[in-house]
């Protein structure tokens, strides 16, 4: 990929991180600690590796689909989907209030177009997504399935239900990764509930698995998804362990799981935003 | 004793309503392409075979494992498919109920939720899988329609009609061989009450298994001179309030009767419509606070107070309160 346009991506994702604190900020209620730390993921995937249509369509059929498991990382989804054109990002400033289709966690609420499942309470989207991906086999549809889920959410019992499943039928056209930021709400995911070897467990149940090892570094990010996607269509689901850190991008957020669901106040705000370049406009 | 009676209506054969889901969802993935089946490890016990043998590539066994069934069948949706999952009743409910919640209720997916072994009359494996509390679960999520058909035939017709109707539903059905007396041509009508009985003097509203326990109380009744209307809510959820009105209102007193717990059941649906519209004495049919346990289904139905003696029974209370 060219460098002028992997700078470009690297400022959408600069642009999406002021979002995301604007929307938390706004209404002193979010999870802004993931968000920042899944940008480069959620901008490689909607604005350059993705095949899909913001011409929203409920089926989905003939382009690729995303679901997202950890629902708590919904102003990120949110921004991108806006700044793909999905919706008006004037409608971000609706995020977490009354009345709005912005719903703290994705709901198919009112139609909002690119969320196709509600999600939130954890460990059901990988279970969603390999359906969504055995009916494209169905349908003779080719394009990809991808979900994303969070660390701590490898403690849920239904993703092993789903790990199992979906070796089992060979669903090798869906792409699911793991934010691999060793935290979650009560600390880091060693201490609360210590996930040992999550590779070794995915590949023991029958799947690809690949890591990317700088998951907040856009080149890495996209050399991983088209390796990714190469993989595909080989008779595994492949998973990637996409290792990032929370808060990435904000000096006092990163690296804690201190602001997993946390809003900063004025002051850190003003802050934050000053570290981050403004590259499309504040909605 | 049944045989002495002049039932209004008979039956010829006994079947379970499961078969009539098993038989159903053949005829549904023949006339619709888009039905697909999932089933948690039972497929015997919820007679998928049949569409299994046909359709093996609209088929997904799933292995023990409900709460990734939901999920599947929620996704499923998304690729334009109409998916039935079929587990006991238990395990369809109680055991993946925020899953029901998120993925398809919220979401609003066009899932059937089919329910086999429900109730009492599972019999002898006893209350870990006689599930009770089902039908509460169910009519408590927004966008569910909750389903309950009363024998093999109209089991069959719901799960027709289930095909057509978009959205999320519940289906719930049995184990037991039973009395079929519905016909099999019938047409059914999610939410449409079936008026079985005229009558003038109390109304039967019952669903499921016990609409045949009220055929036969009806009888039991009209022999000491008490005229009994029966009406089978086949659908709990939306619940057909138009005809419980229209009965109370002539007959000025009712009886429930089901095979789940009086907290949260059709009971309790009626109560409501009574008491927003026209109060007038309920009494319940169903089992009190409690768990089941092993017996067989008659033994059973008998020891909770289940069968057409207690309707009879329960009939004359409402009838001496009005």
């Amino acid at each position: 990929m060219e460098k002028q346009s992997i700078d470009q991506l690297k400022k959408i994702c600069s642009q999406v991180r002021r979002d995301c604190l604007r929307m938390v900020h706004a209404v002193q209620s979010g999870h802004p600690g993931a968000a920042l730390g899944l940008t480069e993921y959620f901008v490689a995937l909607f604005f350059k590796e993705m095949e899909h249509n913001n011409h929203f369509n409920m089926d989905g059929k003939g382009e690729d689909l995303f679901f997202l498991s950890n629902g708590h990382v919904s102003a990120l989804w949110y921004s991108v989907l806006a700044r793909t054109g999905y919706f008006s990002t004037d409608e971000l400033g609706t995020f977490r209030k009354i009345n709005s289709r912005l719903q703290g966690h994705p709901a198919t609420h009112e139609g909002l177009p690119g969320i196709r499942i509600a999600s939130g309470s954890l460990g059901q989207g990988l279970s969603v997504a390999i359906g969504a991906a055995q009916v494209k086999k169905l349908n003779n549809d080719d394009k990809l399935v991808y979900v994303m889920m969070g660390d701590g959410e490898q403690q849920e019992g239904q993703i092993w239900e789903a790990a199992m499943y979906a070796a089992h039928y060979k669903v090798d056209n869906l792409i699911a990764a793991v934010d691999y930021n060793g935290q979650q709400i009560d600390g880091p995911t060693e201490k609360v509930m210590d996930l040992k070897n999550l590779r070794a467990k995915y590949e023991a149940f029958g799947w690809e698995v690949i890591e990317i090892q700088k998951g907040n570094d856009m080149e890495a990010v996209l050399e991983g998804l088209e390796k990714a996607k190469k993989l595909t269509g080989k008779g595994k689901p492949v998973l990637i362990l996409l290792y990032t850190e929370m808060g990435f991008g904000v000096d006092f957020m990163v690296g804690t799981h201190k602001w997993h669901g946390v809003a900063p106040n004025d002051e850190q705000l003003a802050n934050a935003l000053g570290q981050l370049e403004e590259t499309l406009g504040d909605y | 004793m049944e045989k002495t009676l002049d039932l209004k209506f008979t039956y010829t054969e006994k079947k379970d309503t499961r078969s009539g889901f098993g038989d159903g969802l053949l005829e549904a993935g023949r006339r619709n392409p888009n039905v697909v089946g999932l089933c948690a490890d039972l497929i015997g016990s919820l007679k998928m075979g049949a569409f299994q043998k046909e359709f093996p590539e609209r088929f997904f066994q799933v292995g023990i494992a409900e709460a990734n069934m939901i999920g599947l069948a929620a996704g499923m949706t998304i690729g334009g498919k109409i998916p039935f999952t079929g587990t006991f009743a238990n395990f369809s409910t109680g055991r993946v109920y925020d899953q029901i919640r998120q993925s398809v209720a919220y979401s609003d997916k066009n899932v059937k939720i089919c329910a086999s072994h429900a109730g009492l009359t599972l019999g002898e494996d006893g209350a870990t899988h006689q599930i009770l509390e089902d039908v509460g679960m169910m009519k408590m999520l927004p966008h569910m329609t909750v389903i309950v058909p009363c024998d093999y035939n109209q089991t069959k017709a719901a799960t027709l009609a289930l095909v057509e109707h978009v959205g999320p539903a519940y289906l719930r059905f049995g184990r037991p061989s039973w009395p079929v007396f519905t016909p099999a041509d019938q047409k059914f009508e999610i939410g449409k009450a079936v008026k079985m009985i005229e009558g003038k003097d109390v109304s039967i509203f019952a669903t499921g298994h016990l609409v045949w326990e009220a055929i036969v109380a009806e009888a039991m009744l009209r022999e000491e001179g008490i005229s009994a209307e029966v009406i089978n809510i086949h659908t709990i959820k939306p619940l057909d309030e138009e005809a419980i009105l229209n009965s109370v209102q002539k007959t000025g007193c009712a009886v429930s009767a089901e095979e789940h717990q009086i907290n949260g059941g059709l009971g309790d649906s009626i109560a409501q419509v009574l008491a927003r519209n026209y109060p007038a004495p309920l009494e319940y049919i169903g089992v009190n606070d409690s768990f089941g346990e092993s017996g067989t289904p008659a033994q059973l139905l008998e020891k909770y107070g289940l069968n057409a003696e207690n309707i009879v029974k329960a009939a004359k209370k409402a009838i001496g309160r009005k």
